[in-house]
């Protein structure tokens, strides 16, 4: 389990993260979410011990970091790249091998990793003659070949086509079944909702939104019933009465759907009562706002401004 | 530590095994060994025996000339004309002018450009030949002239070692050698490590890195990488350049100097000399110790040690300020502004130590080899003439010791950041304010 207690980072003049606490559950999918320049890469860069804190400190797993917990770390940075005039192979061993693996061990999980992903025959090609795909490739597998115990990935899936997303996506899965911790950053909210157990959600040097997705995703469910019925749609409507607001409908033939909004104390039973003479009720289910509409809400909603007098959770 | 020496062995070993470092091993030497040899060479052969005619209407030159090998002269009374002299066998007329005892010229005329060294003996013996007829007129003996005519030879001694005779200003020439050897190299690798230092922040492979080392031990590694990359070179350099010089030299001197070719050809000692003196030239005698003597007199595994010392020293000093440099620009053309301060107190090094070849002891000399930015390349050309006393030589090290402690400090504080930093023009201010930034 990692642990950000209070870190607070400042450039000069400028505060990328202000009394920050975010907790990565061990052997879960963490996804650290923000707006551009939030400081989100400062935060993961305080993780990986690239940089240190002005406040505040990493506990991992109840204790304080130490520079040897970087040997069990895997970071994958947003701006990432490669030795362009040196080959795959070496590049790669050279990558295990500062990690602290040795040289014999690096090469024989290179080779079977590289058979594994049908990369065979890239060991003596030079990394320049390597598409873009192809060498995002080579710096997944430089990230995760010593096994780490926290790996660190900040925007993974970009450059990848979707055939190597999806390679990677089950990659990531199954590192965490075999109790990787994995932190994520990215702006891809649907890969957020599939991945992640956890979010953290920082803005303005700030968390803004921090816990379980679900429970997350039902905080800020809006009280929004989606209900399919056959039969008359004003019947339906003059049915609900007080119960609930019809916010919105469609229809087919007979068939409607209709997304209502629930009264005051009211709950979804008082409105089935209502509606069941009425019409055939086929269906109900909640509305259950998606991730990237949340993640618009808080952000558009904080302004500097509201950071800074304290809107913070 | 297996990590930077992991990271020492890759810069090393990159750049070895590139071709450029290949051709440029082969290539110094080729150009240094080759251009002094193909001077030698060009010096010592003569591809036509020039055969000179010297108009000599009023009889100055007396009966003949001294022919050399290259060089037959024919005196003539008798103008000749242009066409004449075309359609005749000799290569090169010479007019002297009425009056030439007073007015001193001479006209030559060619069919083909006599070589340098073909020139010299003309004017040598034609000097000689008017020098003879003026002491004539004269009057006076031509031993008696001789004797006047002895250029004092001023041996310089220094006190402290009234026994030797004092090389002093033919060491500083060596000195300054090394020295600006020192300043070519320190500089070329120098510019290396910046490059490289570019390189890994525009690849964006340097994130990936400082997520397994520090930045210090990167940059650290690379400054030492690179200078074994150009102390090999050195080496190699002075390995190759000086068996080609010895191979080289030796096959012109046998091509040229062969003695029993030359006693086949009837040539007597007497006009080797001759030859050999022609070509220490205006009339100076070769002697050994002044050639010997300054060699003899350096102390040099002192100079090779200093020069070491301060090679690297300075290599240090300057190669992580550049390195700072490199980790706090986006692209090359960002370099500029930065790199000049840097070049500035160089090259002052290198004017100063030229100044200290000729004038060891002004202040600008004594202050530029302490000052540890000038001090490697001015404090190489006092140490070979023994200027330096023993406590300025120990300052100055010491200086220079603590200098790039500091520079490396501070370069790693510039450089952490730096490399981290995308799409910013940096000011020399924004540098200024990275190093009060918390680890």
């Amino acid at each position: 389990m990692i642990e950000a207690q209070g870190i607070t980072k400042r450039f000069g003049d400028h505060t990328a993260l202000e009394d920050v606490h975010m907790t990565v559950p061990e052997g879960q999918v963490f996804g650290l979410l923000g707006p551009n320049g939030a400081g989100k890469t400062t935060l993961i860069r305080i993780i990986t011990r690239i940089t240190g804190p002005d406040e505040g400190r990493v506990l991992m797993n109840g204790r304080p970091m130490t520079d040897a917990d970087v040997a069990h770390m895997g970071y994958l940075p947003e701006e990432r790249g490669l030795y362009k005039k040196m080959k795959v192979g070496e590049q790669a061993l050279y990558l295990a091998r500062l990690k602290g693996m040795s040289k014999a061990e690096a090469t024989k999980r290179l080779k079977e990793r590289f058979d594994r992903w049908d990369m065979g025959d890239w060991w003596n090609k030079k990394v320049e003659e390597l598409s873009k795909g192809m060498a995002q490739k080579v710096q997944f597998i430089t990230t995760v070949l010593h096994e780490p115990r926290l790996l660190i990935l900040d925007e993974p899936f970009s450059g990848f086509d979707p055939i190597n997303a999806e390679l990677v996506r089950t990659e990531i899965l199954n590192l965490r079944d075999q109790g990787v911790t994995v932190m994520l950053s990215t702006h891809s909210m649907p890969s957020v909702e599939e991945l992640c157990d956890n979010i953290g959600l920082i803005d303005h040097a700030h968390v803004m939104l921090h816990g379980n997705v679900r429970d997350i995703r039902r905080r800020y469910a809006e009280n929004i019933f989606r209900v399919e019925y056959t039969g008359n749609r004003v019947a339906m409507a003059n049915a609900l009465s007080f119960t609930g607001e019809l916010i919105g409908s469609t229809e087919d033939g007979d068939h409607g759907t209709a997304r209502i909004r629930l009264g005051k104390g009211c709950t979804v039973n008082d409105v089935l009562r209502q509606l069941l003479p009425a019409v055939q009720v086929r269906g109900v289910q909640e509305e259950i706002p998606r991730m990237h509409d949340i993640f618009i809400r808080v952000v558009s909603e904080t302004t500097p401004e509201q950071v800074t007098a304290g809107m913070t959770e | 530590m297996d990590k930077i020496k992991l990271i020492i062995w890759r810069e090393f070993i990159t750049r070895v095994r590139k071709p450029s470092f290949l051709i440029m091993t082969l290539l110094g030497p080729v150009l240094i060994a080759g251009g002094i040899l193909l001077t030698m060479y060009i010096a010592s052969t003569e591809s036509t025996t020039h055969h000179v005619l010297v108009i000599d209407p009023e009889g100055v030159i007396g009966t003949r000339l001294k022919d050399t090998e290259d060089v037959k002269f024919l005196i003539d009374g008798q103008n000749w004309t242009d066409s004449a002299f075309k359609a005749s066998p000799y290569t090169v007329r010479v007019n002297l002018l009425p009056n030439v005892l007073n007015v001193p010229q001479a006209d030559l005329y060619y069919k083909t450009l006599p070589s340098e060294f073909a020139m010299s003996t003309i004017r040598n013996e034609l000097e000689k030949a008017i020098e003879l007829a003026k002491l004539r007129d004269a009057n006076i003996d031509k031993e008696a002239y001789d004797r006047v005519r002895k250029p004092l030879d001023l041996k310089k001694f220094d006190i402290e070692e009234v026994n030797t005779q004092s090389f002093a200003q033919e060491r500083a020439l060596i000195g300054f050698f090394f020295g600006y050897f020192m300043f070519i190299f320190i500089f070329m690798y120098g510019v290396q490590v910046m490059r490289g230092v570019m390189e890994e922040k525009q690849n964006r492979i340097v994130e990936v890195l400082i997520s397994s080392v520090k930045p210090f031990q990167l940059m650290m590694g690379k400054i030492i990488g690179i200078a074994l990359v150009g102390l090999i070179q050195f080496v190699l350099w002075i390995i190759i350049t000086t068996t080609m010089l010895g191979a080289g030299t030796a096959a012109i001197a046998s091509n040229k100097f062969d003695a029993k070719q030359l006693a086949e050809q009837g040539v007597t000692a007497d006009v080797q000399a001759q030859l050999e003196k022609a070509q220490g030239g205006q009339g100076a005698s070769f002697d050994q110790e002044e050639l010997l003597g300054p060699l003899r007199q350096l102390n040099i595994p002192l100079i090779l040690g200093v020069f070491l010392f301060y090679f690297i020293g300075g290599y240090l000093m300057y190669s992580s300020l550049l390195a700072a440099i490199g980790s706090a620009v986006d692209s090359e053309t960002d370099t500029q502004q930065f790199m000049f301060p840097v070049t500035i107190p160089m090259v002052a090094a290198i004017i100063i130590a030229q100044m200290a070849v000729y004038n060891p002891e002004s202040p600008a000399v004594f202050w530029s080899s302490i000052i540890p930015l000038t001090s490697p390349i001015v404090m190489m050309v006092r140490v070979a003439m023994g200027s330096a006393p023993a406590w300025q030589l120990l300052l100055s090290m010491v200086l220079l010791v603590a200098t790039f402690i500091g520079t490396t400090w501070l370069a790693g504080r510039i450089y952490r950041t730096g490399i981290l930093m995308y799409g910013k023009k940096v000011s020399w201010k924004e540098m200024g304010k990275w190093l009060f930034y918390k680890g």
